[in-house]
């Protein structure tokens, strides 16, 4: 994302304790131009909290964001932590309306970093269409910390149609992904240290709310769960929905869209795509009758021009996902344990 | 010394001819015809048993072609005290102990290294061994350990980044060296009296450094077919009809399947490198014993830079799990499945052996892409 809000002249370049103290360091903070930024009329009331209007059905999620590095090809930690919560949102079948920002910040973090996740932020939430409303802000001292945490909570209000729930799953509802797999966790790992590879790779983030609602407004109740593959990747969350539902899922490798750099960059880093972490792409379960047409209303949207089928429920190994190999071999897919460790040789 | 790995993406797309339906549905087909009698051939590479179970192979290949998985995973036969050995030295000794990925999460005698980093101990992910010189050259009060497991593959590696330190005059990096042959561990498999293997798929990566001339002697003396294999579908079928074709024959002859990859002379230049930095020893097999002259140790000169003499070592005899029966896997004479712990006692996030823990590992890869379908059948 380009950046295009000059930074306010200061008369301090770094985070120190003090700008977490809540006291005169603090307001200085705060009154320096930096959350001009995200101004609203709830953020400028400067109170403890803040007093919201929703309509009907109300979706409230939480997450916290610890990425390193934190800026990374395609993002940084800012935008990450708005879309995040702002998808959570999305997979309930809600509209995001409003954002808590939570910041520990740790002792040394310079103002240029700060203010640049911060622009992020804002754009981040234009974008989603979605309002800071309340925040708080902590500083820790150095060592205790990785330059900045941010949490982000939402509220959206839940699409009138929506009816999201992994229970309504049925045999032969078809799954859907929206985009090409794996594209975050190997932007990130890209820029790890250590493992500095040069590639034009760069995250997924992108928020998925606008994606989503259009989708409602024609599909509603058909669309039967949504999930958004980050950790643990898509193979977690399919797993997930297996044992869940006591229903089986059958994956088709050749149907599973990945990137041809991201699929090279897994190759040799000995990763798996369907456990690699994404940040801009969603799983759909759907009823089979509407599944042609979800694909190809998504595809015609922003962000969902990669989507693709690449499965189905059944009744035949149930609490199993068992995907068919290109070459037409079957195998289990299970979930991780730990980490997704690179291979030796 | 370039920190950064540069990875050419395109060139990967050639990839995708050995992963083509089409050939794959045709290699079966002639391996359905060639095979008229049960055959059991072992795939040495953790490689290419993990190629094999990923891709469903297993399930595909006719009854007649029994495959079973070889002992060439490193993580699987490095020697557990080694394991409690790196450990002792990341948590008592301080130092920055390095490793590749798979080897962190073995379990110890008490431990594995992912553990000791958890509790405080400075243990590090790196992809070179190189990247070790490196850090001990920027902390230059600390001592690095780099913990050199593999076959032939990682060694030139890990005894260029010895040459490295040893020219940079870099005196605060060592290596914990636990590399292994495959040529050895193919005699032992061939010498062990349970073992009915009549056919191997010889590792290619082992053979893109090594080249294919020390296998010669043990078709030979085994009467047995060797196929230098690669790791993808085609290649692994391939490699397959190779030695279904010289079983059926009588013959016993070493083929190069992996001739894109593997010159019969191997990589003269790593091997020269080898050379300089190592020697052949006796070596200590995790769940096989001792095998004689079948691992790598520092030649004289390079003494200062084996982390087994550079620090003492004072840790209890290394104690196996009484219930993994890894040996008799790293053989081939059981298959995971025949294993009473597999899948009960033993699963990769509470492993038992080490086969259960590295992706290569054949119990690993049976746990994660085979064993629920083989239930699966067996309830239909």
């Amino acid at each position: 994302m380009q950046l295009s809000c000059p930074m306010p002249a200061l008369d301090f370049d770094v985070i120190t304790l003090g700008h977490g103290s809540g006291g005169l360091l603090t307001n200085r903070l705060l009154d320096s131009g930096v959350f001009d930024l995200l101004s609203n009329e709830w953020l400028d009331e400067r109170h403890d909290g803040a007093t919201l209007n929703l309509n009907g059905k109300v979706a409230f999620t939480t997450d916290s964001f610890v990425v390193s590095p934190i800026f990374f090809p395609g993002g940084n930690i800012g935008e990450l932590a708005v879309n995040g919560t702002v998808n959570d949102l999305a997979m309930c079948g809600a509209i995001p309306r409003y954002l808590s920002l939570g910041f520990i910040l740790e002792e040394g973090l310079t103002m240029k970093a700060f203010w640049d996740i911060l622009v992020s932020i804002k754009y981040a939430c234009e974008k989603a269409g979605v309002k800071v409303v309340t925040g708080d802000t902590k500083v820790v001292e150095r060592g205790k910390g990785d330059k900045i945490f941010i949490n982000t909570t939402g509220v959206g209000e839940v699409h009138p149609r929506a009816d999201i729930r992994a229970c309504r799953i049925q045999a032969g509802d078809k799954v859907i992904v929206s985009g090409n797999l794996a594209a975050h966790g190997i932007a990130i790992l890209s820029v790890r240290k250590g493992l500095e590879f040069e590639t034009a790779l760069e995250s997924d983030t992108r928020n998925l709310n606008h994606m989503v609602r259009d989708l409602l407004d024609e599909f509603g109740e058909d669309i039967h769960l949504l999930r958004d593959p980050t950790r643990g990747g898509a193979a977690t969350v399919l797993t997930e929905i297996a044992r869940d539902t006591r229903l089986g899922i059958d994956l088709f490798q050749k149907d599973i869209p990945v990137d041809d750099a991201v699929s090279g960059a897994c190759e040799l880093l000995g990763l798996d795509p369907l456990y690699v972490a994404n940040e801009g792409i969603f799983l759909a379960v759907v009823r089979a009758e509407i599944a042609d047409d979800f694909v190809r209303r998504l595809r015609g949207l922003e962000g969902g021009k990669d989507a693709a089928m690449i499965g189905q429920v059944t009744e035949a190994h149930p609490r199993q996902v068992v995907m068919t190999s290109r070459i037409g071999g079957k195998r289990v897919v299970n979930m991780l344990v730990g980490e997704q460790l690179p291979r030796i040789c | 010394m370039t920190r950064a790995l540069f990875l050419n993406f395109s060139s990967m797309k050639f990839l995708t001819e050995y992963r083509d339906p089409d050939l794959v549905a045709r290699y079966l087909d002639e391996i359905n015809k060639a095979a008229t009698r049960p055959w059991t051939i072992m795939e040495v590479c953790g490689g290419q048993t993990h190629s094999l179970v990923k891709n469903g192979i297993l399930n595909m290949l006719p009854d007649e072609v029994r495959m079973v998985h070889g002992p060439g995973c490193p993580v699987c036969v490095t020697p557990l005290n080694l394991i409690d050995k790196a450990v002792f030295l990341a948590e008592e000794k301080g130092v920055i102990l390095c490793s590749f990925g798979d080897m962190l999460r073995v379990p110890g005698s008490g431990k594995s290294l992912l553990e000791a980093k958890a509790a405080g101990a400075d243990v590090r992910i790196l992809y070179s061994p190189l990247e070790a010189v490196k850090l001990a050259q920027d902390n230059p009060d600390r001592e690095v350990v780099f913990f050199a497991v593999g076959f032939e593959t990682t060694a030139p590696a890990n005894a260029l980044s010895v040459l490295h330190a040893h020219r940079a005059g870099v005196s605060n990096y060592a290596i914990l060296a636990s590399h292994v042959l495959v040529p050895p561990a193919i005699e032992a498999v061939m010498n062990d009296e349970e073992s009915h293997i009549q056919g191997f798929l010889a590792a290619g990566h082992v053979c893109a450094i090594m080249g294919i001339d020390e296998y010669h002697p043990l078709a030979e003396r085994y009467r047995i077919p060797i196929v230098v294999t690669g790791f993808e579908p085609v290649d692994l079928l391939q490699g397959i009809l190779m030695t279904v074709r010289q079983l059926e024959k009588g013959e016993a002859r070493v083929e190069n399947q992996y001739s894109r990859v593997v010159r019969p002379e191997g990589n003269p230049e790593a091997q020269k490198v080898i050379r300089q930095v190592f020697r052949t020893g006796d070596r200590e097999w995790r769940g096989i014993g001792s095998i004689p002259m079948s691992g790598y140790e520092l030649r004289p000169g390079f003494e200062r830079y084996d982390a087994n003499l550079k620090f003492s070592v004072n840790i209890g005899k290394a104690r196996e799990s009484e219930e993994c029966i890894a040996g008799l896997i790293l053989k081939g004479i059981k298959k995971p499945g025949e294993c009473p712990q597999f899948g009960k006692k033993c699963k990769p996030e509470s492993p038992l052996g080490a086969p259960m823990v590295s992706s290569e590992g054949a119990c690993a890869a049976y746990y994660h892409f085979h064993q629920a379908i083989q239930d699966l059948e067996t309830v239909a």
